[in-house]
């Protein structure tokens, strides 16, 4: 039986779902959309911002925000050193399409594995004031748990947005994506501004990862759902567009909620890969592409 | 290695492995045994699409998941035999590979990796859903006592299971010497420059995909009654994918030798280091690998044997104008 109010409040809690979907995707729309690097690893590295919260948030009793944006600048170091040893390895020789992708993917593989032997199978939760509180607005639920990540996804993505097309590093950035031999002929290393943009990337995992500990709980594993997830917002959000990957993430978040709602959530995974399958057979350009 | 030389040593293979199961009575060595002979039947069907053509598939688990599922299905409805359950998982699997083998029309590259990683995700939700095969609770199964002619089930299974490595190892072989190995290699260098000295990409590459499928599907068809219990997680397990992707990556991807050491050498590892070790580590020591192995030695262990076998005069003769 479907009801007006629990249609409503699906779409309300997809429209939440949505903003935190689009903080985890924009590390996958800058790396793979703008720099064409298939970082299929970048799931497991919000992964382990999820733990890094975890920790703190247990050992000193962090907010997992405050924890998110702290370790930022180390997660934006990590995908600095990353991406040296993709650029030497495959960029240089210009191997990178496949071998990139297999090494990538064997990252992604370490990263788990380690998550693993630290943390173990066990689900892990976080514990913050605000967590587990809602309010209602008619009959309408929300929940604290869904409504931060939502503001602060929607907040990153503004300031990511701001950035790459206000600042003279945000628009180098664009420009290495449209076309970095004219860029090199204007006497700019490529090179040094892919560093930024996929530190950039990478750094964005911190905070998507501290979200998504508040959200729900999580395992090592869990990172293969979302690898369905950010592919379909980047690719349906149009490849590096930052306003597209918004849209697209409130569009997955929306129809994932209401197949939850209607069909159980065991179906809930396979529409952000049914997305995605028929994004890349019908539109690989997306609905915003380039 | 030469037409006659090869059947030879695969008959002299498979007649060791039935010699070995009148001598050895240690169960555990078979159960071990059957892992790595798998590993070499999905490193082999890996490598006939991804190492031969250039299509990186992640989707292993969805065809060694669906040959399973086709033998359980076959298990419960008719209590089938063995046989029937191979043929079966290896047409549905084949099935699959068909259709992955149209999606290559529209997907190249990254895209076609990132939408077989997708396919196997939007299948296992599929079987989590479906009751009939215990859905995410998974299905237990009784695995027959004795097998004809064999002690136990297991060493039937093992002797199966060394047949199915032989055939594999022996398609690739044959792919690799006549006219399509030579198209499929045409296109992993070049897919337009193949179609356009009238190669026929298509219909090679539906080969590909096809036969590749069918071989995942025949891996994964005994693998209900070797586990005699299948539920989603377990057979749509990731590590299949990775395994079979870093096994021939490791071996080297150009000769059907290169996933047979690859999965040997891994395989065997995998199996010391899970009994001495533990499970998630010896994981992590397969990621490890794969990835020191695609940045220093992308062209695997033939390929470094190969490059250091090759006498000095000829390699600066070779590389002269």
């Amino acid at each position: 039986m479907i009801t007006l109010d629990l249609f409503l409040n699906a779409v309300t809690a997809g429209i939440l779902l949505g903003g935190f979907y689009a903080a985890v995707s924009l590390g996958i729309a800058i790396a793979f959309g703008l720099l064409d690097i298939v970082n299929i690893a970048h799931p497991v590295f919000v992964m382990l911002g999820s733990y890094v919260a975890y920790t703190m948030n247990l050992r000193f009793g962090l907010d997992p925000i405050l924890t998110g944006l702290l370790f930022t600048p180390v997660f934006y170091g990590l995908g600095v050193l990353l991406y040296r040893i993709y650029y030497a390895s495959f960029e240089r020789k210009g191997a990178e399409a496949l071998r990139g992708l297999v090494f990538f993917f064997g990252i992604l593989f370490i990263v788990e594995v380690s998550l693993l032997l630290a943390f173990g199978v066990d689900y892990r939760m976080i514990e913050a004031s605000y967590v587990g509180r809602s309010f209602h607005i008619g009959p309408v639920g929300i929940a604290f748990r869904l409504l931060v990540p939502c503001v602060v996804g929607v907040a990153l993505t503004g300031a990511l947005y701001l950035f790459l097309s206000r600042t003279f590093y945000g628009r180098a950035i664009q420009a290495v994506a449209q076309d970095s031999f004219a860029l090199r002929l204007m006497g700019a290393n490529p090179f040094k501004v892919k560093d930024v943009a996929f530190g950039l990337a990478i750094g964005t995992a911190a905070l998507a990862g501290a979200l998504l500990i508040m959200i729900g709980p999580v395992e090592p594993a869990m990172n293969r759902e979302y690898i369905g997830r950010v592919f379909a917002v980047a690719v349906l959000g149009g490849m590096g567009s930052i306003g597209g990957t918004l849209v697209a993430a409130l569009i997955l978040g929306v129809a994932e909620s209401l197949t939850s709602t209607f069909y159980g959530p065991s179906w809930g995974v396979a529409v952000s890969f049914g997305v995605l399958l028929l994004a890349l057979a019908v539109r690989p350009s997306g609905l915003f592409g380039r | 290695m030469r037409g006659h030389a090869f059947l030879v040593v695969a008959v002299a293979v498979v007649a060791a492995g039935l010699a070995v199961t009148r001598v050895l009575d240690n169960q555990y060595y078979y159960f071990a045994a059957y892992v790595v002979l798998q590993y070499v039947v999905l490193a082999t069907a890996w490598n006939i699409l991804g190492g031969y053509t250039g299509y990186v598939n992640f989707g292993t688990p969805a065809f060694f998941a669906l040959g399973a599922y086709t033998a359980v299905v076959l298990i419960r409805w008719v209590k089938a035999p063995l046989g029937l359950q191979l043929v079966a998982g290896a047409i549905i699997a084949g099935l699959l590979g068909l259709a992955l083998g149209y999606l290559t029309l529209r997907l190249r590259g990254v895209f076609f990796s990132i939408a077989t990683l997708a396919l196997a995700v939007v299948l296992q939700t599929m079987f989590i859903n479906w009751e009939y095969t215990g859905g995410a609770r998974g299905t237990s199964l009784v695995r027959p006592a004795t097998a004809p002619l064999f002690g136990s089930y297991v060493q039937f299974l093992f002797v199966v299971m060394l047949g199915l490595a032989v055939l594999a190892v022996a398609t690739a072989w044959w792919i690799e010497r006549s006219w399509i190995g030579r198209g499929l290699a045409a296109i992993r260098d070049n897919e337009e420059a193949a179609e356009c000295m009238g190669v026929p990409t298509l219909k090679l590459k539906l080969v590909a995909t096809t036969v590749s499928g069918v071989l995942m599907g025949l891996a994964g068809a005994p693998f209900p009654y070797y586990v005699t219990f299948v539920e989603p997680t377990s057979v749509f397990d990731l590590n299949y994918a990775v395994n079979s992707l870093a096994m021939p990556m490791i071996g080297g991807t150009t000769t059907w030798m290169g996933p047979v050491i690859g999965a040997v050498l891994l395989g065997t590892a995998q199996q010391i280091a899970t009994v001495t070790i533990s499970s998630a580590l010896n994981l992590l020591l397969v990621g490890l690998i794969l990835v020191a192995f695609v940045i220093l030695a992308p062209e695997g262990i033939v390929g470094l044997v190969q490059r250091l076998a090759r006498p000095r005069a000829e390699r600066t003769r070779r590389s002269g104008p």
